[in-house]
């Protein structure tokens, strides 16, 4: 199997790559539009800043060819929250395959540090991605940014109120947490998204 | 709910882990990558390597070991430990760290900090700090692997790392490391009550009470190294332990 992750101007999109690689599937990091367009996969990973990242996207036109993909893609993090209509960080216009907003955590109560870094439970679970994953996986979470809950939400976590840790729509998945260092819940969802009919 | 983090130290030298009491008589206590991995399987939530090398070789021995790591280990870790440019930084994140610790560096010039976490993001950056108490009944700040004492107190120092871009800061009690006689709450509670990121509690702890006590306190995670490595404290009975009072930890 052919999978692309996207390379732009986010961290952490070699961990994918290298979990990944642990789990025996070599995949491609790459910014090419012939090889994204021909992958089976697409991983658009990432943890950043959202108006730089996208407007590192549109300079490459690679805004416009992630809308349009036919094959499974899957947003981790940053990633996620690109494919969302907007966020609130520099007040971005994002990718809007979703159409949940992604505004920034406020502390309801004391002890709630932002960004929210740590382990984090998954719940409301119902998706194909999540087969196998019990109600209440924990999950590695780094974010200050969140999704609301909308009609693609296919997985619930509560920090500072409950939020959109999981969007579906179509070919495309997005995950708030890191499936890459999330043990072997992460492993699974991976796995899971990998094994995606397509 | 966001659970409270239980993080094992890996103190590095040339590729092996050593874990000292204060800062010295360092024993052996295996091969780092092995550990990692049994860690990782106890259920860790978190991994720090510390590299103590002094080395000309260091950067290259380290930065094969993190890639080892990144290649064996499913969960985040951060690398420390001799870190002071904005290139060590990359390469490091490159071979798959997913953090890097910094401490002497950062003090020595605290732009890096703010350079660091503009370019790499403040998630990515922890900030750790060696702290003793003073005869004043004050914290001060210690640097250079705790051998320099500064007139920086140890709440100022954190309020401008914080300020400047830390995402954690790794508090290190000097008074406390290696004597597992329980974890400096105090200045714990203090520094985690006067900022708004995480703080990962380190130095002291010897008993499964010892982590209940720091994280129904303030920290968001404790830290601890030769109780791990040498088996006195086991993670998954540690974790049942905190789970059983109260306290929420990830039980796979």
């Amino acid at each position: 199997m052919n999978i692309a992750i996207l390379k732009y101007n986010a961290g952490n999109v070699r961990s994918v790559q290298i979990t990944l690689e642990r789990l025996g599937i070599m995949a491609t990091l790459t910014d090419d539009h012939e090889v994204l367009l021909s992958a089976d996969r697409v991983i658009f990973p990432g943890v950043g800043e959202a108006s730089s990242a996208m407007k590192y996207l549109q300079d490459r036109k690679l805004d416009k060819l992630l809308i349009d993909l036919k094959q499974p893609v899957l947003g981790i993090c940053l990633g996620m929250q690109l494919m969302c209509s907007y966020s609130e960080e520099n007040n971005t216009t994002c990718l809007g395959l979703f159409e949940e907003t992604v505004l920034k955590f406020k502390s309801t109560q004391a002890g709630e540090k932002i960004p929210q870094i740590g382990w984090n439970t998954i719940e409301c679970l119902n998706s194909p991605l999540f087969n196998g994953v019990e109600e209440g996986a924990y999950c590695y979470f780094v974010n200050g940014y969140r999704a609301d809950k909308g009609i693609h939400t296919i997985a619930e976590t509560n920090y500072c109120g409950s939020y959109s840790s999981a969007l579906h729509i179509r070919n495309y998945y997005g995950v708030q947490f890191h499936p890459e260092k999330s043990a072997a819940v992460g492993s699974k969802i991976l796995e899971n998204f990998i094994n995606i009919p397509f | 709910m966001l659970a409270k983090r239980i993080i094992p130290c890996l103190d590095i030298k040339d590729g092996r882990t050593v874990k000292g009491t204060n800062f010295v008589n360092l024993r052996d206590a295996g091969d780092p990558v092995a550990l990692a991995s049994l860690y990782a399987e106890q259920g860790a939530d978190e991994l720090v390597f510390l590299d103590i090398t002094a080395t000309n070789e260091k950067r290259k021995t380290l930065s094969a070991l993190v890639e080892k790591v990144a290649h064996t280990i499913n969960i985040p870790f951060t690398v420390g430990g001799g870190i002071s440019s904005m290139e060590d930084v990359r390469i490091l994140l490159d071979c798959g760290a997913d953090k890097v610790s910094i401490n002497t560096a950062a003090f020595n010039s605290p732009e890096l900090i703010n350079k660091l976490a503009g370019e790499f993001g403040s998630q990515c950056i922890v900030v750790a700090i060696d702290a003793k108490r003073q005869v004043d009944g004050e914290w001060y700040v210690y640097s250079n692997g705790g051998r320099k004492p500064t007139e920086f107190t140890c709440l100022d120092w954190a309020k401008e790392v914080v300020s400047r871009g830390a995402g954690e800061i790794l508090l290190t009690s000097m008074d406390h490391d290696g004597t597992k006689a329980g974890f400096a709450l105090e200045i714990t509670t203090l520094i985690s009550n006067s900022v708004g990121v995480p703080i990962i509690a380190s130095g002291g702890g010897g008993k499964p009470e010892h982590f209940y006590d720091v994280l129904n306190g303030c920290a968001d995670a404790a830290l601890a190294a030769s109780v791990f490595h040498f088996g006195e404290i086991r993670i998954p009975a540690l974790k049942t332990y905190l789970n059983n009072k109260h306290i929420p930890v990830r039980i796979k």
